[in-house]
């Protein structure tokens, strides 16, 4: 009878386990010669209204559906003709003016006019839609005014249809970056009759961005979006470059878990791992050197240090600090992604501008400015927590740190955790001693990686200002001739790097898989990657 | 049998408001906001942004606001979708993964606790018992991506993540098998080792020595005797395990990548969600409790010891 029950069950096991194995269902193998493109871009994205949101997954996904006035080089970066066939700019730098090409159109059939983009930079700086990311078009004349309520009429604002197909934008001050700038999705146009139709003109989430509902004017129009599955887009074809859309579809995945991103890759299901983990990096350059890709990244890794508290208000101890690291061991031994030690804090290479300043690792002089302080060999230092948001990557580093400040200055700190928001909303408050960060910059121009450290920045929060570093930030600004102001940035940095308000520790590299069918996909610092360009093609052996 | 569901639904409501008071200001007492991000905001939009949201409301008003409207509000994170389009969106997922694994958690369990009950301390018993050991101690997290590694890395028999085939749409389909088999797993070992003492105590009555006297064949003493008596542990555990099964797959919807409502569970907390965050605890807790009364009156009617009252 026993062995009746035991058969019986063993049998019902195998049934079970053949009728789930269906045959080999891979997307990425039909995907491929299909021109369908299978990628993840790490979470759900919170919405694909380009006026409200402000992630990276978001940028990915909207740049595909949607085309500002100019485009972006696959290859560098640089401008190309986008929305608007050519430009031309004032003697002075300041006052731009862009011709829109006739057969750029909406997805609904209308023409993408002028009065368009003048409608969408309206939308975004007008307060009640309370957008986070408006201040990325503040080097328009009047936009700051306006998104704070001091301004009331927009035409006073310096942007202008002058026709149908002509927009005229005013600038505060010539802004070599500008047309990098207004690659950023804040300033793409959004179709305004569709937006105030579904009443979202000031408020969020009011379903226009559905895809029943949402109009775009990209190379790519909305199919489908299942929340939590993917997003798929098509190719749209009245897009006015649409012979060089090469993909059918793009299907995005929210797949957050980086392990699970490489399941997925290894199991035939993605094109791309969005970030390979760390304990990966060995084996994929050993096993599978043509699927890994590690490129620098324009971001930089970093301690805020709060300038306002004990012990770290005094200069000798955050450069005794900042001294006593070996950056370099840090990156060859625990973030393993070949990372680029950093002596200063803004990726080298932007715009044609690296840092000169360079942060000394000299471990006798740190001592000996400890020493200075009031602390020789470590005596007498008072306690000083780091404080990072709870990740393993950061853990690890932050321990080596430790370490490292134990071994070289005889000092004990302790680290403590705290959940993402926690760890925000202390750093905000200026709770901490030494606080974990990190910074992406919005556009390849070092101005956003060193205006964060003006006294009216709410980006700064260490508490640190100073007055001949604000000007020489306000100065860059107005400066027209590029070599100049790069000499400006180069003089706010050595101010930065000898007061050390912050400690960089690295630059940033993204560490990423990608499938070999995937062509046109060129490495560059912002990892922007045009979709439009990209294509698939399937191995010659195949 | 009316009066008793009647009074026990009626005893739910102020569950269910104490509920929705602890979790609306336990998350208005955690630091953070749902604005903040590593970029700032200025004072000025997080002050525009606590009017569009309402968030400049005294709380007690707020409260009243999210606890009569609450599936119609939206989400601070997703603000495209209201509380009640991402419930109805991805509990389903979630509930049909619970559902699957259920079925292959009482279908496993209960075989493998009845066979090693049959011959207590001895192979027979051994066998199953140590697998179910085996399935308690490996955590799920453990087990999935060991599953994974070997059905779909190596022998490539099944997707390694996703949820209803390449359109995510199917009813059934393969990526669906190792999901549920992780989940059911772990609870099947539960699940046999309940069986098994449940069958132990019960085998040993008189009533079933009766039985076999009067020449009552093993299988008819096993279903018809044994197992009504032998199953109460499994379904008094039935009630927190289904809740258990629909609601704690946080970890198994992250390893496989599943839209299910278990990751906005966990999610939306860290995210200070405010209204997803009462909306998703608001649904379990109902949830939950309404289990526990089918429990509960599954008991009664499988008991003749039990009553109404």
């Amino acid at each position: 009878m026993t062995n009746r029950i035991l058969t019986g069950g063993a049998l019902g096991l195998l049934v079970g386990v053949l009728a789930g194995c269906g045959p080999g269902n891979k997307p990425v193998d039909q995907g491929t010669p299909n021109k369908v493109l299978n990628i993840t871009v790490g979470t759900e994205p919170e919405d694909i209204d380009p006026h409200v949101v402000t992630g990276v997954p978001e940028h990915h996904i909207i740049v595909a559906l949607t085309e500002g006035l100019v485009a972006e080089d696959p290859v560098d970066l640089h401008p190309v003709p986008g929305t608007a066939e050519r430009w031309e700019a004032s003697d002075d730098g300041t006052v731009y003016t862009f011709h829109l090409r006739g057969n750029a159109k909406w997805t609904n059939g209308d023409p993408v006019t002028a009065d368009d983009f003048v409608q969408s930079f309206k939308r975004i700086l007008t307060p009640a839609l309370a957008s986070k990311y408006s201040y990325m078009l503040f080097v328009m004349k009047g936009a700051e005014d306006y998104s704070l309520g001091k301004l009331k009429d927009f035409s006073e604002v310096g942007v202008k249809a002058i026709d149908e197909r002509t927009l005229e934008i005013t600038l505060n001050s010539p802004t070599p970056y500008f047309l990098s700038l207004i690659n950023h999705y804040t300033w793409f146009p959004v179709h305004i009759a569709t937006v105030a139709k579904h009443d979202g003109l000031t408020r969020r989430g009011s379903g226009w961005t559905k895809p029943e509902n949402f109009v775009s004017n990209g190379a790519f129009k909305l199919k489908s979006w299942k929340l939590g599955r993917k997003i798929v887009v098509e190719k749209n074809p009245d897009y006015w470059d649409a012979a060089t859309t090469k993909l059918d579809e793009i299907h995005f995945y929210p797949i957050e878990l980086e392990t699970t991103q490489e399941n997925a890759f290894r199991g035939g299901q993605l094109h791309n791992i969005y970030n390979l983990h760390i304990d990966k990096i060995a084996t994929y350059k050993k096993e599978h050197p043509d699927e890994l890709r590690i490129k620098p990244h324009l971001a930089s890794y970093f301690y805020r240090f709060n300038v306002t508290k004990k012990p770290c208000d005094d200069v000798r101890v955050r450069k005794a600090l900042a001294m006593a690291l070996d950056r370099g061991s840090i990156t060859k031994n625990v973030t393993k992604g070949e990372q680029m030690p950093a002596l200063f804090y803004t990726p080298p290479g932007v715009a044609g501008y690296t840092a000169r300043a360079r942060i000394e690792e000299n471990v006798e002089k740190a001592r000996q400015l400890l020493a200075e302080a009031g602390y020789p060999d470590g005596k007498g230092f008072p306690s000083l927590e780091l404080l990072y948001n709870t990740t393993e990557g950061h853990r690890i580093i932050a321990e080596a740190i430790q370490q490292m400040w134990k071994k070289n200055l005889n000092i004990d700190i302790t680290l403590q955790n705290q959940e993402w928001k926690v760890y925000l909303d202390r750093q905000r408050e200026m709770d901490y001693q030494i606080s974990r960060a990190g910074w992406t910059g919005d556009y390849p121009d070092p101005n956003t990686f060193l205006d964060m450290w003006t006294s009216w920045s709410q980006q700064n929060q260490t508490g640190w200002a100073r007055d001949d570093y604000d000007a020489l930030i306000r100065k860059a600004a107005v400066t027209q001739d590029p070599e100049a102001r790069l000499e400006l940035f180069q003089q706010a940095e050595e101010i930065l790097m000898d007061e050390v308000p912050i400690l960089p520790i690295y630059i940033y590299t993204r560490v990423y898989a990608l499938n070999p069918a995937v062509k046109n996909w060129h490495a560059n610092v912002l990892d922007h990657h045009p979709w439009k360009h990209l294509d698939l093609e399937v191995k010659a052996d195949e | 049998m009316l009066k008793f569901i009647l009074r026990r639904v009626l005893e739910t409501i102020p569950v269910l408001l104490c509920v929705a008071a602890m979790t609306f200001f336990m998350c208005r007492l955690a630091p953070g906001g749902p604005f903040d991000e590593d970029k700032q905001v200025t004072a000025e939009v997080r002050e525009l942004l606590n009017k569009q949201f309402n968030l400049d409301q005294p709380l007690h008003k707020q409260f009243i606001q999210y606890i009569t409207h609450l599936p119609t509000l939206q989400s601070f994170k997703y603000p495209n979708r209201t509380v009640g389009e991402i419930i109805s969106q991805k509990f389903p997922v979630s509930a049909k993964l619970g559902f699957f694994a259920m079925c292959i958690a009482l279908g496993l369990g209960i075989l493998f606790g009845v066979i090693a009950s049959l011959r207590p301390n001895t192979y027979i018993d051994y066998i199953p018992s140590s697998l179910a050991m085996i399935g308690i101690c490996l955590p799920t997290f453990v087990m999935g991506p060991l599953l994974m590694l070997v059905f779909s890395l190596k022998l490539g028999w099944f997707p390694a993540t996703g949820w209803g085939g390449f359109s995510g749409d199917q009813f059934f389909a393969s990526d669906m098998v190792l999901p549920s088999v992780t989940l059911g797993f772990f609870y099947a070992a539960y699940i046999s080792r309940l069986t098994r003492g449940g069958m132990l105590d019960i085998l040993t009555q008189d009533y079933i020595r009766t039985a076999k006297a009067k020449g009552a064949s093993g299988l008819r003493v096993i279903v018809k005797h044994s197992l009504r008596g032998g199953l109460l542990p499994v379904i008094s555990f039935m009630g927190p395990a289904v809740a258990g099964l629909i609601a704690g797959s946080f970890v198994i919807e992250t390893i496989f990548a599943i839209p299910g409502l278990g990751q906005d569970f966990v999610k939306s907390a860290f995210n200070r969600d405010y209204t997803l965050v009462l909306g998703v605890v608001m649904f379990y807790a109902t949830l939950i409790i309404l289990l526990n009364l089918i429990v509960d009156i599954l008991q009664v009617t499988l008991n003749p010891k039990l009553k109404f009252d």
